[in-house]
């Protein structure tokens, strides 16, 4: 399926990377990279294993911090932010998990009730009922709302991960390989289920893939990392023709496999 | 470059081990105290997870029953039947209730229950907020806005600190019918005089100290299982690591507490 023409905002940056640098022990993993994200925008960031994009996604939603550099996400400094201003923070943004950390001791509505009713103090029962409906509705999983985890497919697990940080109508989406493990039917159905949030939530999101489909078909642009620093930003076309011998292999590899 | 000489001797790597092993001892211990320092901050402030805390109390209880009910009952039958003969070789026999009650109350019965708890609840708690961080559970509990270490954390030690003190007391009775049994099989004593004679020696200081020994118990085993657990490195090996470190740290202590409180609690006698 072709994707639809995103509604972008370029006037308005809403996660905003610059000199970002983390190191685990002697390894650096990411040496001073700046990023912008612009309003409803989906941004993928490919690269190979270990190279740091699970790691960029983590600082972002402030579960690690920085040796270096700032990041702003919503017009706050992720790294100054108190506790309780990082918890109201991160409750703008949905984050979903390469194996979906669902809670295993809890079935797919009581998954999909707990950030609900933790952030919404006044909700009543009827309006999560509804709500949870509603989500399950817009990842076409609405038959596993009283199942466990584990009975669901890796597919089935991913796209209730997604309805579980959808509940909360986040602004900015960050995906870590969302289309990892997956066959490629439910890979496509996944791409598409993340160009749909991207349309019916207006989110801006962070794709980190090294699934070339899934970055062609859900990228408005494309952010190569390469040894802990983007090589090349642009749009499919123009990362993919490059004569960068740094980038060209990766994609030769992926096509020919 | 001479290779050789920055080769490290098998003494020098010996004396680098020791020196990294003493410094991560200091820093778990250093580590352990922020995280005990963490509960106290959070745990009485609100927001409350009341139905989490009753979920995990009735967890604790139901996980040790049938084995508290087993333990305690042997403990106390076993131990009658072990005073006997010594008691027997001074004509002691009719102070059997009052020996079986001071060894249940004053020691066995928290000791027996923190063990078993230490093995089921610990372990268990370990293991489970161990894998809940390899599967990333815990992060995405934070990234949803909810503080995982009150959901997880707080929730768990409340639950063994309040439900070991009770299972330690169910123990104790449990132990006491053990007891009731030896005794009225060979002596033929009453129920009503064995129960009186058990509780005669016992004074409002044992069972205040049982009490609190339970609670301190129980807030072992808790933090122990929840620290494990709550940083547990990444991987499969890292959720067994937790679990057995949950328990293995646990009895240690437990007897370690054992020893001081045994030592305070004297002085009051």
């Amino acid at each position: 399926m072709e994707k639809a023409k995103a509604n972008i905002d370029y006037n308005n940056t809403v996660i905003k990377l610059r000199g970002v640098a983390k190191s685990f022990e002697d390894y650096a993993v990411l040496r001073g990279i700046d990023l912008d994200l612009f309003q409803g925008e989906n941004l993928v960031v490919l690269g190979r294993s270990g190279s740091g994009k699970s790691v960029l996604i983590k600082l972002i939603s402030g579960l690690l911090k920085p040796d270096k550099g700032t990041i702003e996400v919503l017009g706050n400094d992720v790294c100054c932010l108190s506790d309780k201003q990082l918890r109201e923070l991160r409750i703008r943004i949905g984050f979903s998990f390469q194996n979906s950390a669902l809670y295993d001791s809890m079935t797919v509505r009581k998954n999909l009730e707990f950030p609900l009713v933790r952030n919404r103090t006044n909700i009543t029962r009827k309006e999560i009922d509804k709500e949870v409906e509603e989500v399950l509705e817009a990842v076409g999983l609405s038959q596993t709302i009283n199942q466990m985890p584990v009975e669901l497919s890796g597919g089935q697990r991913k796209r209730i991960g997604i309805a579980r940080t959808l509940i909360l109508n986040p602004e900015i989406m960050l995906y870590d390989e969302p289309t990892a493990g997956l066959d490629p039917i439910t890979c496509i159905e996944i791409n598409e289920l993340i160009n749909k949030v991207q349309q019916q939530y207006n989110t801006s999101s962070i794709i980190i893939t090294h699934d070339l489909t899934c970055a062609k078909s859900t990228g408005d642009r494309i952010a190569m990392l390469i040894d802990g620093q983007f090589q090349r930003i642009g749009t499919f076309e123009e990362v993919f023709h490059t004569n960068d011998n740094r980038i060209k292999p990766f994609f030769d590899y992926n096509f020919t496999q | 470059m001479d290779t050789v000489s920055n080769t490290p001797t098998p003494a020098q790597k010996k004396g680098n081990t020791f020196r990294q092993r003493l410094g991560v001892f200091f820093t778990d211990i250093y580590k352990i105290h922020l995280f005990i320092l963490r509960f106290f901050r959070e745990a009485f402030v609100p927001p409350f997870e009341f139905k989490e805390l009753v979920r995990q109390c009735y967890e604790v209880g139901v996980r040790s029953f049938t084995l508290i009910s087993v333990t305690g009952f042997i403990v106390g039958f076993i131990f009658t039947k072990q005073s006997r003969p010594s008691l027997a070789s001074f004509g002691a026999n009719s102070w059997l209730p009052s020996l079986v009650s001071i060894a249940i109350m004053r020691a066995l019965a928290p000791l027996v229950t923190a063990l078993i708890a230490s093995g089921k609840v610990g372990s268990s708690i370990g293991a489970e907020l161990g894998s809940m961080r390899v599967t990333e559970q815990i992060d995405a509990m934070e990234v949803s806005g909810t503080n995982p270490f009150k959901f997880l954390v707080c929730t768990r030690v409340l639950a063994t600190t309040l439900t070991i003190p009770i299972l330690a007391t169910y123990t104790a009775f449990i132990g006491l019918l053990g007891g009731y049994l030896n005794v009225s099989v060979n002596e033929g004593i009453s129920y009503t005089a064995f129960v009186e004679q058990f509780f005669q020696p016992l004074m409002f200081l044992d069972f205040t100290a049982s009490l609190i020994k339970s609670i301190v118990f129980g807030f072992t085993i808790g933090i122990v299982g929840c620290y494990q657990g709550y940083y547990s490195s990444e991987g499969t090996e890292g959720v067994g690591k937790a679990a057995n470190g949950a328990v293995v740290t646990a009895m240690f202590l437990v007897f370690i507490e054992e020893i001081i409180i045994v030592q305070i609690t004297s002085n009051f006698r």
